[in-house]
């Protein structure tokens, strides 16, 4: 058995990671609860953003942190572009169709940036990656307690724009009733849209917070997107709040089964507690209704 | 899961090229005497793109020096022309490729990359008695499935393995025997997992200890719990196989963490001779060894491939090098053969000797398809640069072991 | 079924297996396989979602477990190819029924149904990758043993034949779908369970004959693979790829129709082919190609390819007929 140092530290970790999945989950949550719409081109999406940041890094030596100021609203462009004129008007509203759109829009970008970057694993070689914080015996990644902190007080500012301003009434507004909010005058295409680069920029963020300590490819963004679906029906779908306690139980559960069984056998821990909140608790721990 | 389409699609093409290619007439394309058409397949899209792509560089720049060199000589100078396909990092379209090639009338086809992707491919030429050059498909099976026409010029896994073990034996014996437990982590494929488990039966033999065996998912998105593991087992050896992205975060975890043991030993790591992460992260990479691919040292062409990789915008791998020596061999067979009859070629691999191009093989003869002269280098990574620590014949520079910085 | 319900099936599968013999190049032959055998794993994915409206993400589950059974009883036990790739038939069923059994009862549909199914399929692929038998991440490699009891024809056109027969079957099944008191229930639990269930349609029992059904079709796909291309690791088998290329076949076809899947596999897999030809040297170009053809196909055709006009009025004739079956 391990030292409790060692468990502790653990635990620490899973927070930490936990948080930055919660981030990239609360965007497809939010398109989930809002469109109803499962968005096959997230992972796409966040290797976009990624690949911003390290672009912003690699030409202009731009601190990934202070690169979100740029990176977001170019990723809620994106994101608001996207949904507006191409997923909206070519999936006509049918929700198979929306499945099918947003698979080929993840081929065309992940393939998009393999054309445009090749295939090449990329790193930010700056040296906050290794800085630590020392907690007594305990060393913390710098950049991983600042992606915590980060994380959640995203989530926080999220969940004041959804409950606090108008733009974050129409959404709630729409995500309830659709026909209603259109009767009212809302416009929901605009709604959905607006939703949809939301969700882009929390994958901004998102990245802004992994890069330090990752790297990217074409592909890395995958890597995430399952974790997130699990997030995101742990925690309830469509659900804010949900998707941060989601995340952080998924962070922790992932370390400890990694800790125990080894880090492939460890994504099992992930997948059973999937299934069974699926088939015990399908509307999750937040969720309101099936 | 944005991956999902990918792993499994189609290929580069020259342009121009008539759509209807898959109906393309092999007996007319053949005919044409000037030129002999060489196959080169790669995964340059999908998961493994980013070793593919390399292996088609260093294929093209083989084909570039032989041509520029006046073509094959045997036969009245005749230029090499690459025909070249992309496997997708998918089985199946890798044998797709592989019809299209036959179709297009290659005399011999030199890739592969990845066990799964050979496996279909050589199986696929075999039905047109299609000449097929593994560059590194390691699995052993691969050249003991029957099929005359499929040759490997690596070291297969098994070979690769062996000489890592008694290396790595030599080397602690030679510190005066630094080194008694090991902690392995490997990558859930079939790299990391063969090994691990070979190294589970093989390291106790050898007089050390395993204290934990560590596997991990590719991608892996975190590297926290497995060094928390080593920092707490306190090994004097780590044994590292994965790929790049995941070597990288695993020695940068490491060395955020502060955990230096006497060694790290890679065996076919995958960042750990990669020139990309020694110059990202020279502190990360100091001290790190491998037992690898490799291309021989001494031989001048070596630095000059290295520098036309940089020059093309690449950080030099193995891959290059191994390619580019596999096309030079598959030409030269194609010379031995008087032309480009296929089982001419494939009678002149099976019984004659070839030079290696860059590669430490000596003369590179195949017994039942496996190149025997093959074999793997270990390097370590000294003053930000990549160096050859063993066998002696290759070595540049003496082992840093145990690690002092 | 009458004649005239048979007749186009049976015109598309004489055209089939005559394709081989009309002097087809190897790539061709290989193109043609490559097809049946997503048509095949589409027929499958069709039945539970096209007729069924159960969108399962997951079907990799059941291609693998006939692919690895298929390979695994000919490799570990010596059975005979025809024996194993009945068992990995039987086994792919059985394997459906269980998830089916799991996931119906806990009353899963639409998102939910899809991710439970899709989480089945990841943790097969993990465990596969990790046992022993399935020869772990290392894969197997079956002995080429050309033959009729090893079911591995040195002369592809035959394993064609094969395949059409296959498919064959799977499209009669699809059509007697549309015609049968069965296919009837079926779907009317798609267009309104809550309603098919007052009518004293037992909803539960419905969905798990068709997820058998379906997950058999798609097991029968992965055993044909494997017996192909010989080869077969956790990725190709339990991987996401699949899962994909069974569900775009049918719904860019034209989804809960008998010829859907077929001609949506015919589709992409001949677009993938044709944008082959247009990276121009650059990884990644032709995806990109792809991927936007597919975006338009949907944009114009949302339907599926069988809802394009020309055939539009027939198959809303039929959902009618079949609706006031199911009434």
């Amino acid at each position: 058995m391990y030292a409790p140092q060692i468990l502790i530290e653990a635990a620490l970790n899973g927070l930490m990671t936990g948080a930055v999945y919660a981030l990239i989950a609360l965007g497809l949550t939010l398109v989930y609860g809002v469109l109803h719409i499962i968005n096959f081109a997230h992972g796409a999406l966040l290797t976009v953003a990624m690949f911003a940041v390290w672009g912003a890094f690699a030409l202009f030596h731009v601190d990934p942190y202070l690169a979100m100021v740029v990176i977001v609203p170019l990723m809620f462009g994106l994101g608001y572009g996207l949904q507006r004129f191409v997923i909206g008007p070519a999936s006509h509203g049918n929700d198979n169709n929306v499945l099918l759109v947003t698979l080929g829009l993840s081929i065309v970008l992940e393939n998009g940036l393999l054309a445009l970057f090749s295939s090449d694993t990329r790193a930010l070689d700056s040296d906050a990656a290794l800085q630590v914080i020392e907690l007594g015996p305990l060393l913390l990644s710098t950049p991983r307690v600042i992606g915590f902190v980060a994380a959640i007080a995203v989530t926080g500012l999220l969940w004041l724009v959804l409950n606090r301003t108008d733009t974050g009434r129409a959404i709630r507004a729409v995500a309830r009733e659709k026909l209603g909010a259109r009767l009212v005058g809302i416009e929901v295409d605009h709604v959905y849209a607006v939703t949809f680069g939301l969700g882009c920029a929390c994958l901004a963020v998102a990245a802004c917070l992994l890069m330090p300590t990752y790297y990217v490819n074409p592909r890395s963004g995958a890597a995430f997107v399952l974790v997130a679906f699990t997030i995101v029906v742990l925690g309830g779908m469509g659900s804010i709040a949900g998707a941060l306690v989601g995340g952080l139980v998924i962070g922790v559960v992932e370390s400890f089964s990694g800790l125990l069984l080894g880090d492939s056998l460890g994504q099992i821990g992930i997948f059973l507690i999937f299934i069974l909140v699926l088939l015990v608790r399908p509307t999750g721990l937040f969720g309101a209704r099936a | 899961m944005t991956s999902i389409l990918t792993p499994s699609r189609r290929a580069v093409l020259r342009t121009g090229l008539a759509a209807t290619s898959l109906v393309a007439m092999p007996a007319i394309l053949r005919a044409q005497g000037a030129t002999v058409k060489l196959g080169i397949i790669q995964p340059v899209t999908g998961a493994l793109a980013n070793d593919g792509d390399l292996g088609k560089l260093g294929a093209e720049l083989a084909v570039q020096d032989i041509n520029a060199a006046g073509g094959l000589k045997s036969l009245g100078g005749a230029k090499l022309e690459i025909v070249f396909a992309d496997s997708r990092s998918s089985p199946e379209v890798a044998a797709q490729e592989t019809e299209r090639l036959n179709g297009e009338g290659v005399a011999a086809i030199v890739g592969g990359f990845a066990s799964g992707l050979c496996a279909t491919a050589s199986q696929a030429a075999s039905r047109y008695d299609l000449p097929y050059l593994i560059d590194v498909g390691v699995a052993d099976q691969l050249t003991q499935r029957g099929l005359k026409n499929t040759f490997r010029f690596s070291p297969s896994f098994g070979m690769v393995t062996k000489d890592a073990l008694q290396r790595l034996v030599a080397l602690n014996d030679a510190a005066g025997k630094p080194a008694r437990t090991v902690v392995i982590v490997h990558e859930d494929g079939l790299f990391g997992s063969g090994l691990a488990k070979l190294l589970q039966a093989e390291l106790p033999k050898l007089g050390f200890e395993i204290l934990e065996t560590v596997s991990h998912p590719t991608p892996a998105r975190d590297m926290a719990n497995v060094v928390l593991r080593i920092r707490s087992l306190q090994p004097d050896l780590v044994i590292p196989s994965n790929y790049y992205g995941e070597f990288v975060l695993l020695a940068r975890t490491m060395l955020q963490q502060r955990v230096r043991p006497k060694g790290i030993y890679a065996i076919l790591g995958g960042g750990a001779s990669s020139l990309r992460f020694v110059k990202e992260f020279p502190q990360a990479a100091e001290g790190i060894m491998d037992c690898n691919h490799w291309p021989d040292p001494k031989n001048p062409l070596t630095a000059e491939l290295r520098k036309r990789t940089e020059a093309a915008g690449r950080a030099f791998a193995y891959n290059v090098p191994m390619n580019y020596s596999a096309v030079r061999l598959m030409a030269e067979a194609i010379e031995k053969a008087g032309g480009p009859d296929r089982l001419k070629i494939i009678e002149a691999l099976s019984t004659q000797s070839f030079t290696s191009g860059v590669m430490p093989y000596g003369q590179s003869k195949f017994v039942n398809g496996q190149n025997t002269s093959a074999l793997p280098l270990n390097t370590q990574v000294q003053g930000g640069d990549v160096k050859v620590i063993a066998p002696p014949d290759f070595a540049q520079a003496k082992a840093n072991f145990p690690f002092k910085a | 079924m009458s004649a005239r319900d048979l007749l186009p099936a049976i015109v598309v599968l004489a055209v089939l297996a005559a394709l081989p013999f009309l002097g087809l190049s190897g790539a061709l032959l290989n193109f043609l396989v490559t097809t049946l055998i997503i048509a095949l794993a589409g027929l499958g994915w069709n039945v539970l979602g096209g007729f069924g409206g159960q969108y399962s993400f997951g079907h990799a589950a059941f291609f693998g477990t006939g692919a690895y059974a298929t390979a695994i009883l000919q490799m570990k036990l010596g059975w005979n190819a025809w024996g194993a790739l009945g068992a990995g038939i039987g086994l792919g069923a059985l394997v459906g029924l269980a998830i089916g059994y799991l996931s119906f009862r806990a009353g899963l549909r639409g998102s939910y149904f899809a991710l439970v199914t899709l989480a089945f399929a990841e943790v097969f692929r993990i465990l596969a990758n990790a046992a022993d038998f399935t020869g772990g991440a290392a894969g197997l490699l079956l002995p080429l043993r050309p033959g009729l009891a090893t079911l591995q024809f040195a002369d592809r056109r035959f394993f064609v034949l094969l395949l059409v027969a296959f498919v064959g079957v799977a499209l009669l099944a699809s059509r007697w779908l549309e015609r049968s008191r069965f296919g009837a229930h079926l779907i009317a639990v798609r267009e309104n369970e809550e309603a098919a269930r007052a009518l004293g349609v037992d909803a539960l029992a419905v969905k798990l004959r068709a997820i058998a059904l379906s997950a058999a079709i798609t097991a029968a796909a992965g055993g044909l693979y494997v017996q192909y291309f010989l080869y077969l690791d956790a990725g190709v088998a339990y991987g996401t790829w699949i899962s994909v290329e069974a569900l775009l076949a049918p719904i860019v076809g034209g989804i809960g129709t008998a010829f859907g899947p077929l001609v949506g596999a015919i589709a992409l897999q001949g677009l993938g082919e044709l944008t082959k030809h247009l990276a121009g040297g650059i990884p990644g170009i032709d995806l990109v190609v792809f991927g936007a053809c597919l975006i338009a196909v949907i944009a114009f055709a949302p339907q599926g390819l069988l809802g394009l006009r020309p055939f539009r009025r027939r198959r809303k004739a039929r959902d009618a007929r079949a609706a006031t079956v199911g009434a």
